[in-house]
């Protein structure tokens, strides 16, 4: 039978403490907002650009962050912006709001506030009624986070 | 949730055509279901998960909300407005609870 050393038994220790550590913190990571916007785009990959995204480059608080999005893209009948993702890369999971609009929106802008766990990218993808995506992104650097613990 | 107060701002007149701005906000906890109490339980989830506008009828914009989005969500949009009518807004909660609330514009 093999014995446990001292040395051993603490190495196990710290191995048990990572493990822990790391499903306690469960954040989204870039892979899984990546994921996020394969599911919107089916699979296509994003231009980018066209895209403005207002947001703070410092949040001193992350529980309501202020982000404006305006789509530079005619809103006619038959050519409109129709939806529009927004994705967290840091928050605990990586959906923040997805926005529908229709030609009677006339310009293609939604403005809200968001909750933001650390210094992290948001990234806005849009889709255009023609099946064209566009997307840009940006980095806030985040004071407190906003989602509790 | 029975505290969800809507506050609007939506312009009374407008000419035919134009663009304007619409703005909402609701009293609303979003609590995101990740943060735990004293006693180290997980208090569960409830936010408003989805809002949308409609102009006599016809959809102009909604919006699939995760707990991401900021406690009293609030939104700011634009309508074309090409008739006199009426803005509805909705925000359903995740009990089920729909609050909704109106708006009347006369377009010259």
């Amino acid at each position: 039978m093999q014995t446990i050393t001292r040395r051993r038994a603490l190495g196990l220790g710290a191995g048990a403490f990572v493990v822990l550590a790391v499903g306690e913190a469960a954040v989204a990571t870039p892979a899984e907002s990546d994921a996020e916007i394969a599911k919107f785009t089916g699979g296509k990959a994003p231009e980018p650009g066209k895209i403005a995204i207002d947001l703070p480059e410092i949040a001193e608080n992350g529980n309501t962050v202020p982000l404006s999005i305006t789509v530079d893209h005619p809103m006619t009948a038959d050519n409109y912006v129709s939806d529009i993702l927004v994705v967290a890369d840091g928050n605990p999971r990586p959906g923040v709001a997805l926005f529908h609009l229709t030609p009677l929106s006339g310009k293609a802008t939604a403005a809200t506030r968001i909750r933001l766990q650390a210094t992290e990218n948001i990234i806005v993808v849009a889709k255009t009624s023609g099946g064209k995506f566009f997307t840009d992104r940006k980095q806030v650097k985040v004071t407190i986070g906003g989602c509790g613990g | 949730m029975a505290d969800t107060k809507p506050r609007l701002k939506v312009p009374s007149e407008a000419k035919k055509g134009e663009i304007v701005v619409l703005k909402t906000l609701v009293q609303h906890v979003m609590e995101t279901g990740l943060r735990k109490d004293k006693s180290g339980a997980v208090i569960p989830r409830q936010i408003i998960n989805r809002f949308t506008c409609e102009f006599n009828g016809k959809p102009v914009f909604s919006c699939n909300l995760e707990p991401a989005i900021a406690a009293n969500p609030y939104f700011e949009f634009t309508a074309k407005v090409e008739e006199s009518g009426t803005f509805k807004f909705t925000w359903v909660d995740d009990d089920g609870t729909v609050t909704t609330a109106q708006a009347p514009i006369t377009v010259t």
